[in-house]
């Protein structure tokens, strides 16, 4: 019994702990005669489970053990004959001239032993190139109509795989595929089907007669039906052809098939048509609904996926199947409940919501967090939809918040907190308090931090902001040195914002002026000191609304500053400003599944500029223009799509210039362009005085050329227009060298003019608290004036405009107007080219059109009247 | 949504997997370069395992794919499709091949067996499967193919070891065959 308790530490494995070397050296057993058969048989084993296990053989190794095993040959065994073909198969690619075994197996393809034949043949397949599959092509195509089904099939997948790499040669076996569709085997034809397709799919009609033939001959495998389904459904996406194509006639009638795959087929490819209306749709999810009773997880799973899948698009069509949905919530699969949860929270009206949150909290303690966050998603995404059932939601959230988890659930559910308490300013002070009572007991430091800011940006401006300063403090007695900090600036911010509560606020800062770690002392001692000064402005600046600046740009004027020490102090409005993030205002309108992917927009629109200021400066003309002050964020079109030359610009502008980027493309491509500008005239004072040429520009390969234009001296003369023309040498050229003749031609090309609009001096800046920046700049240069907007019917239109024509940032969430209301008042906010804050109230009233009441602020006089004019 | 319709192909499955109930490969096939090194393949494995081998669930969607499973003792099986293929074939092909297993092991599908006829469940993954394209779907089809056992060859040419190899095979009555022959040996 030794034997037994060996195999019991090994767990019961005979194949454990193989030894590589041990077993190619037993390979050579393979040479002894007589064949010992079981032996042979079980090192081929350990050969194969070896490779298996992912084990290296080298080639030479590798190579002499097959070598070895074409002895095996002699052998009639049929089991041992099947593993040397398996071996053959696996050893195809580490082993060298494989080729060898090719007559031994053409033998056993052409002979009488039908065991032989088929998995004959697919060895043969895997160890044939092209240069030896003339010489087996004859008796392929015999094997494709063989009447032995297994040959046949064999023949038909190998001819598969052998037509990714001889794609000309499989062709000219169409006639035996042909016939080998009409065989009474299931799997042949199948195996047809797919390789007539393969054969025939670049050919549109001849696929539509293979459609509409077997669509009407019933196939009888269920498989080839599957495929059969999706042929038809490739044919109709491509040809956007209507529903009363006899394909899609085809696709309904497969849902009323005896096989569950094929009807499942059918009605997943009807759902996921372009365009299909609720009629179309109706008998697919009848059948997916009866799936969803069905006692096969599988297809209980396929077909609430399905369904999860139509109610993006057609919630209303699932709201039939929502009785059996709510059935399977309590499914044991936990992907089927959380996906029939997630398709009900779509589908569901506001009234059926308190009882599906009842239902949900009763689960969602045995579910993984991977689930949960999906739940947390969707109940987010409701909660955008019903704005009014907000109470219930945050109550969920919030039971939810308390429950055991890990990070990123907690943070799933902390980010559908914040984005509601931002879209929904009802549910503001409820949120605020749940996160309030979370980060009494957080052990994230990051979610802290994150709740700690937007209290101290939120809170202060609640009806009692006084209740959070308990919560607040309490964090600087007991946390880690992060939160502390963060703790410090939230408590500021009430400081600063609610004079009543300064002294307090102060008292209290005081204290953490003898904190041990060193950030949170200097963010105390500096806090303490802007507030006992009681100058409002300085509370905007420093507190409130903090730096503007771009952090990468910040960075490296600094290090160029620390490398050519300067008499003067460094100028902070030197440093690029940051651009505001356009995804901000996106995340409300995206999905939940998507934010990654704005993450990353994000992180791209804020470097962009800084990209653009790298590629400047190591223009020498360029040089001496001062710091960059904005590019424009997207490209303006200056040529029609599909022209001879595809033009592109973008305006980067400085304190005193304006550098026009032309980004050009050459489309044809017998002809190369040099020495290519842009030229451009204006009507004012708009001087251009520099041009930068494009030396080359090939066919397909874009080029860049710069236009310098000076602004005018008069500062309030901002807008105007440019006439463009493209000027270059034409060369013609060869168009598959691309060498150009020696000689060249002056031409021209004519493209569309360039605006030069109010919103191009003017940076987006986001001011967290507007009301303390409208105080901080003053009335000193402020202008009021009246309009009648007449073309604007509606207050969102018009909120949209008066953005778009001033190019400033909408703050305090301004640029959502409340449904139902005729007056809003919007804030913008911004700086003005050389670094003027400039702040716009805009009071609208809704009468048959808009009536707007401006007053814009601005450190600068100038700034204010062209920020004015902007809209008249 | 061009991405949620699968192309036309025959190419249907990824791969077939047999874990034992340590997570650990006793047998896996990939047919497409979705993982392409062992490496990657294990990582996979290990992290398929550990959805799977508490909760009895039948279907998993894991980094993308739809992967499906059936457990029995201590063995896992897995046949992994694209996320966008027809669930139900995958389960189709899961099934034909647990029961081509089941009826080459003589019901008794559990490790131990499995290794000592690893050479028939090669060949039986190698029926079920050829290259991601489903070959054979009865399953007594593909057990029929694969196990024909050579019971024909004359005893001189086996050894004892071999005997009692054989013996084992059919696993009825392993340890009385051993013992017998013990005895007839001592004798």
């Amino acid at each position: 019994m030794r034997r037994d308790k060996k195999e019991d530490e090994d767990g019961g494995n005979p194949f454990y702990n193989l030894e590589k070397s041990t077993v190619l050296q037993e390979a050579r057993t393979f040479n002894e005669t007589p064949i010992k058969i079981r032996k042979c048989c079980h090192i081929l084993t350990k050969i194969l489970y070896l490779i298996n296990q992912g084990e290296h053989i080298g080639t030479t190794e590798a190579t002499e053990a097959f070598f070895a095993m074409t002895k095996l040959f002699q052998s009639k065994d049929v089991t041992l004959r099947r593993m040397v073909y398996l071996c053959i198969k696996e050893m195809a690619t580490i082993s060298e001239d494989v080729i060898i075994v090719t007559s031994s197996l053409t033998k056993d393809m052409t002979g009488k032993e039908d065991q032989f034949r088929a998995p004959a043949i697919r060895a043969l397949c895997r160890i044939t190139d092209s240069t030896m599959l003339q010489a087996i092509e004859r008796y392929l195509k015999q094997a494709i109509v063989d009447k032995v089904h297994a040959v046949s099939s064999a023949a038909l997948t190998s001819s598969l795989h052998l037509a990714k790499v001889n794609p000309d040669v499989v062709k000219r076996w169409v006639n035996e595929a042909q016939e080998a569709v009409s065989s009474d085997n299931v799997m042949v034809q199948y195996h047809a089907l797919g390789l007539l397709y393969h054969i025939r799919k670049s050919d549109r009609l001849a696929v539509t007669k293979l459609v509409s033939k077997f669509a009407k001959h019933s196939l009888k495998s269920p498989y080839a039906y599957c495929l059969l389904i999706r042929i038809a459904c490739k044919l109709l996406r491509d040809d956007d052809s209507g529903m009363d194509s006899p394909m899609f006639d085809f696709i309904e009638s497969c849902l009323r098939h005896k096989s569950e795959m094929v009807i499942y087929e059918a009605a997943h490819a009807i759902v996921n048509m372009k365009q299909t209306t609720a009629k179309e749709l109706a008998p697919a999810v009848s059948v997916l609904q009866l799936f969803c009773s069905s006692p096969k997880p599988t297809l209980r799973f396929a077909a609430v996926r399905t369904l999860n899948k139509v109610a993006m698009t057609h919630p209303a069509a699932v709201t039939a199947c929502n009785l059996d949905l709510e059935n399977l919530i309590t499914d044991v699969n936990r992907s089927i409940a959380t996906l029939a949860i997630t398709t009900l929270l779509k589908t569901g009206s506001e009234s059926s919501i308190d009882r599906l949150m009842k239902q949900i909290s009763s689960f969602m303690s045995e579910i993984s967090d991977e689930f949960k966050i999906v739940v947390v998603q969707a109940v987010k995404s409701l909660c955008m939809k019903f704005p009014r059932k907000h109470s219930i939601m945050m109550n969920f959230l919030s039971s939810m918040l308390r429950d055991e988890g890990g990070f990123e659930y907690k943070k799933a559910i902390v980010d559908s907190i914040i984005c509601i308490i931002e879209e929904n300013p009802e549910a503001k002070e409820v949120g605020l308090a749940h996160l309030c009572e979370f980060i009494e007991d957080c052990e994230h430091t990051v979610l802290a931090t994150r709740i700690l800011h937007l209290l101290g940006r939120e809170g202060p401006r609640t009806p009692q902001p006084s209740k959070y300063i308990r919560f607040i403090y309490n964090r600087v007695i007991l946390e880690s040195a992060s939160v502390r900090a963060a703790a410090v600036t939230a408590l500021a911010k009430f400081g600063g914002h609610c004079e009543e509560l300064m002294p307090s606020v102060i008292v209290l800062l005081h204290r953490s002026q003898l904190d041990t770690d060193d950030e949170v002392r200097d963010r105390a001692t500096f806090y303490v000191n802007v507030l006992q000064q009681k100058q409002a402005a300085l509370n905007s600046a420093y507190i409130l609304n903090g730096l503007q600046v771009s952090i990468i740009g910040l960075e490296r004027a600094l290090h160029q500053y620390t490398l050519e020490p300067a008499e003067k102090p460094f100028d902070l409005k030197s440093v690029p400003l940051a651009t505001q993030p356009l995804a901000e205002q996106k995340t409300a309108a995206v999905g939940p599944g998507e934010t990654p992917g704005v993450k990353a927009t994000e992180k791209v629109a804020a470097s962009r500029q800084d990209i653009y200021a790298e590629q400047l400066a190591a223009v020498p003309q360029f040089a001496n223009l001062g710091p960059l002050f904005k590019s424009s964020s997207m490209p303006l079109e200056l040529t029609e799509s599909e022209t001879e030359y595809s033009v592109r610009c973008v305006k980067h502008m400085f304190p005193h210039h304006i550098v026009f980027q032309f980004d050009c493309t050459n489309t044809l491509n017998d002809q190369v362009l040099e020495n290519v500008t842009v030229h451009m005239e204006s009507t004012e004072d708009f001087e251009v005085i520099n041009y930068v040429p494009a030396p080359s520009l090939p066919y397909d390969k874009p080029g860049i050329t710069y236009t310098l234009v000076r602004l005018p001296d008069d500062p309030t003369q901002v807008t105007t227009s440019f006439t463009c023309t493209l000027k270059f040498v034409v060369k013609d050229c060869d168009p598959n060298t691309g060498i150009p003749d020696d000689d060249g031609y002056e031409d021209e090309y004519v493209l569309e003019d360039v605006e030069l609009l109010v919103a191009d001096h003017v940076q987006k800046v986001m001011k967290p608290n507007f009301a303390a920046s409208w105080d901080e700049v003053a009335e000193e240069n402020e202008l009021e004036d009246t309009f009648a907007l007449s073309t604007m019917k509606t207050l969102p239109d018009a909120v949209k405009n008066v953005i778009q024509f001033m190019g400033l940032q909408p703050c305090e969430r301004s640029d959502k107007v409340a449904e139902g209301k005729n007056t809003h008042t919007l804030y913008l906010a911004g700086v003005y080219r050389g670094g003027h804050d400039v702040l716009v109230r805009a009071k609208m009233v809704l009468d048959d059109s808009v009536t707007m009441q401006l007053t814009v602020r601005s450190t600068d006089a100038h700034a204010s009247e062209v920020i004015v004019s902007a809209v008249g | 949504m061009d991405t949620s319709v699968p192309e036309p192909s025959l190419y249907i499955v990824k791969a077939i997997l047999i874990l034992d109930n340590d997570g650990n490969r006793l047998i896996s096939k990939y047919y497409d370069d979705t993982y392409p090194t062992p490496k990657e393949q294990k990582a996979f494995e290990k992290s398929l395992f550990t959805k799977t081998h508490r909760a009895n669930a039948e279907i998993i969607m894991l980094e993308g794919l739809t992967c499906v499973y059936r457990s029995n003792v201590d063995l896992f099986f897995y046949v992994i499709g694209s996320a966008q293929e027809n669930e139900l074939i995958l389960v189709n092909v899961l099934n034909c091949f647990y029961d081509a297993v089941s009826q080459i092991l003589r019901k008794n599908v559990e490790k131990r067996a499995l290794m000592e006829n690893l050479d028939g469940i090669f060949l039986a993954i190698d029926e079920v499967c050829d290259n991601g394209i489903i070959l054979e779907s009865d399953s007594s089809a593909i057990s029929q193919k694969v196990s024909f056992r050579s019971d024909d060859i004359p005893l001189g040419e086996q050894t004892v070891a071999q005997v009692t190899h054989n013996a084992s095979l059919s696993s009825l009555v392993l340890h009385s065959a051993k013992e017998q022959l013990k005895w007839s040996l001592l004798k």
